[in-house]
């Protein structure tokens, strides 16, 4: 759109299934009669014949040929639509029309303002009363918040973020984990046709003050702290950052159970090893939270048992290769981690990076790591651009030990473990204590 | 009857929208320097070569070159910056 406002006619070219995402971007750019033409889904592992064929078929979302729409684009005569495009505001009320409870329950769920279970609506007197966990000011702007790269920031205040809070069910006191979440910018509605979510994880003392759950059944719905703070997360981020709709703020191709809710406290007081946020700077008396891109997949297991070598090689093998793993471990997994000579928690995440191993080809087979970790490769950033150059078969490492996290949590009841997607490359250390 | 509830808008706010037009078309691709532009989706790479493939079999006259950013999901201002010194008009792959 940038290279149409300095004096060059473009044409972009999108997937079908893309469309009215397209169409609603070019819109809230201000240039809603962009020129646009379609092939197809999918391109992705098509073969050179088949795209030709996409090519010199039919547009399937204008019906006409395409290579005409991409001609005509660039050289057919503008309209008055195409020289002004349009302006507009989109203004956002601070309180709606007055309704009865049902009513009003009934808008939220048309709106798509919720997650389809029930709400608490946010009346005056819930959202002063939330507003109560913080000294920061109402109109104060936290951050901004969009759903995808190509989709244009939303602002939001700390009334805001209150609102979305009373909407979970959370209380006063977990305001400033919410507001911190909130001010990390990191959405929990991510648009990627990848379905990705936001794993966060809680440190320090605050999660004892509010009631946060780190022993038994930890990762479950075992504590209001835990689930309201990740829901409320979810909340805001779908409605501060303008929706989370499918087919136009939503392509998450299969979805994610952890758009509910991820937010867990780490087991500080049973881990042998220092808490997450100590390891990355943090006292341990502040409190934190880590917010990370991810939950795109979780791989679980028992142990470590006497192969536990081999099933963990397997299991970082079958990890994706853009986003390295949050291992959580039970305290008795970790234990036994010490009690294998692994005493820091360092020594398990360096192991974890040298025995992550595919060969080259299988490493990049995969879209993200073609999309988004090749193009470094190509310009020489290493370790990547070593790994280009590696022949099919020979083994390379899929994981810089610097974005693996380990953080211990659960009640004991086994040793176990599991490993969830999460780069800690993109996520967030955020301090809650900023937020009181 | 039920109580009316005031209940407050959970959404955030939104920038305004200015309108921005569009670029001058061209009167004819003949003779034209097009640019395509690999936005580095998966697999976008061998659409752009048929693509350029494309131009070349059935409209030699233009000329065509394939672009890609430094980095996908990203704006890349060097890039724009060449599109808009060499090019008549580009084609951007951008959603493949």
């Amino acid at each position: 759109m940038a290279v149409e406002a300095d004096g060059v006619p473009t044409v972009a070219v999108h997937t079908h299934v893309f469309a009215r995402l397209a169409r609603n971007a070019a819109r809230v750019n201000g240039t809603p009669t962009l020129r646009q033409a379609f092939v197809p889904q999918p391109v992705v592992g098509q073969s050179a014949a088949q795209l030709r064929a996409y090519i010199e078929g039919v547009d399937p979302v204008n019906q006409r040929p395409f290579i005409q729409e991409v001609i005509d684009g660039l050289t057919a005569p503008l309209t008055e639509a195409d020289l002004t495009g349009v302006s507009f505001e989109r203004n956002t009320p601070r309180l709606l029309e007055p309704g009865t409870e049902a009513d009003l329950a009934r808008r939220f769920e048309e709106e798509r303002w919720t997650d389809y279970l029930p709400i608490v609506l946010p009346t005056e007197e819930r959202v002063a009363a939330m507003l109560e966990g913080t000294s920061r000011k109402p109109d104060e702007v936290v951050g901004r918040m969009r759903p995808t790269n190509y989709r244009e920031f939303w602002e939001y205040t700390v009334e805001k973020v209150a609102v979305n809070a009373v909407m979970a069910g959370a209380r006063p006191a977990y305001f400033p984990v919410i507001l911190a979440m909130a001010a990390s910018g990191m959405t929990a509605r991510q648009s990627s046709t990848t379905s990705w979510a936001a794993p966060a994880i809680v440190n320090g003392p605050i999660r004892n003050e509010i009631g946060m759950h780190c022993g038994i059944g930890a990762l479950g719905p075992y504590s209001h702290a835990n689930v309201a703070i990740g829901r409320a997360h979810a909340l805001l981020s779908q409605n501060l950052q303008g929706g989370s709709v499918i087919g136009d703020t939503y392509m998450g191709s299969i979805g994610n159970v952890h758009n509910y809710a991820c937010t867990w406290a780490e087991n500080e007081e049973r881990s042998p090893w220092e808490p997450l946020h100590v390891q990355h700077g943090f006292r341990p008396e502040e409190s934190t939270v880590t917010v990370f891109l991810g939950g795109w997949y979780v791989i679980s297991g028992y142990g470590p048992r006497a192969t536990w070598e081999e099933r963990f090689r397997h299991c970082l093998a079958a990890c994706e290769p853009y986003s390295p793993p949050i291992l959580l471990l039970d305290p008795s997994s970790a234990q036994a981690f010490v009690e294998r000579g692994f005493t820091k928690k360092q020594q398990v995440i360096d192991w974890c990076a040298a025995n992550a191993v595919v060969t080259a080809r299988e490493y990049w087979d995969d879209p993200w790591i073609q999309t988004l970790i090749k193009p470094h490769a190509v310009a020489g950033v290493e370790p990547w651009a070593g790994m280009l150059k590696a022949a099919p078969d020979a083994p390379v490492r899929k994981y810089r030990a610097q974005d693996i996290s380990v953080v211990v949590l659960g009640g004991e009841t086994q040793a176990a473990w599991k490993m969830v997607g999460g780069n800690f490359a993109r996520a967030r250390i955020m301090r809650i204590d900023d937020w009181r | 009857m039920s109580a009316l509830l005031t209940v407050h808008d959970p959404r955030g706010y939104p920038p305004k929208v200015t309108g921005k037009r569009l670029a001058p078309r061209l009167a004819s691709l003949e003779g034209k320097t097009v640019h395509l532009v690999d936005c580095l989706f998966d697999n976008t790479d061998v659409f752009m070569r048929e693509l350029k493939d494309w131009f070349a079999t059935r409209m030699p006259s233009v000329r065509t070159e394939i672009l890609r950013p430094r980095e996908s999901w990203v704006d890349d201002p060097a890039l724009r910056a060449r599109v808009v010194a060499e090019a008549d008009a580009a084609i951007f792959a951008v959603g493949l």
